[in-house]
């Protein structure tokens, strides 16, 4: 069965480490249409906030770029993030999404954004190019409660 | 936003508002000054009104810590909201903590 978009919105906005709260609010405003739990709302923010930031602090570590957030419902209920940024991109993925592995930890990042994005969203998939930028895209079924 | 209240030796930082990279560079340089001036006996960070935590809040908690410990003290957690006992469980931070993490 072919899943169909039922709505989709892009959003672009600098790199600019204010639009990080910006980009949960849209994420989270526009998850509100599933009719998610506060619970799920929740998740949503907190790993839109992870995939944002890192686009911010690690993707554009030394300039400022364009980060591009896509939303996406289908049509089974599934809610569909992707965030992208045309950065430095990431040299080894497998390293990268190792709980505690991080390149800035003199800037007190934990490593665990990709955990976060892993244990909130039912689907996590990372692209990235050295050089090229990095594309993280989630997924989440929202249409499990009994209605 | 930070407010402070202090009963001898023992200091409550009183957080407010989404904890994110964004706010937590100034949250640091603000904690790290009463650490610093007041070298607490215990740290005491009161999230209640805290309506947001991502992992740059796990890297600050740790941040501070460390600081704290490093004058002979420690630091606790309190009134730890649900959602953000989730990213915090995850993180295994409580077992590093002085009277772990009560949600
Ligand atoms: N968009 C990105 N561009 C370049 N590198 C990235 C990107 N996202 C993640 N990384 C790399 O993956 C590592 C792990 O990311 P994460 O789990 O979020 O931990 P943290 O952000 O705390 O370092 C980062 O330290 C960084 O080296
Ligand atoms: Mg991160």
């Amino acid at each position: 069965m072919k899943r169909e978009i039922l709505n989709e919105t892009v959003i672009r906005f600098p790199s600019l480490s204010a639009n990080e709260g910006f980009a949960r609010s849209a994420a989270a405003s526009f998850a509100s249409q599933s009719d998610p739990t506060v619970q799920e709302i929740s998740e949503i923010k907190t790993a839109v906030s992870e995939a944002v930031t890192n686009a911010i602090v690690h993707g554009y570590r030394d300039a400022v770029g364009t980060v591009e957030l896509i939303l996406r419902r289908y049509s089974e209920g599934t809610l569909y993030i992707a965030v992208k940024d045309k950065g430095r991109g990431i040299d080894d993925i497998v390293q990268a999404m190792t709980p505690l592995f991080t390149t800035a930890a003199d800037e007190e990042r934990s490593g665990l954004g990709f955990s976060v994005m892993e244990s909130f969203m039912d689907k996590l998939r990372v692209r990235s190019a050295a050089g090229r930028g990095t594309t993280v895209i989630m997924e989440k079924k929202l249409n499990r409660r009994v209605k | 936003m930070i407010k402070l209240y202090n009963d001898g030796r023992r200091i409550t930082a009183a957080l407010s508002g989404d904890i994110d990279h964004h706010a937590a560079r100034r949250m640091r340089a603000e904690l790290d000054d009463v650490i610093a001036r007041s070298r607490p006996e215990m740290l005491i960070l009161d999230l209640e009104n805290v309506g947001f935590m991502d992992s740059s809040g796990i890297g600050l908690i740790l941040g501070r810590l460390k600081a704290v410990r490093q004058c002979g003290g420690d630091l606790m957690l309190k009134n730890v909201q649900p959602n953000i006992a989730a990213v915090i469980r995850l993180s295994g931070l409580s077992t590093l903590l002085a009277e772990g993490v009560k949600a």
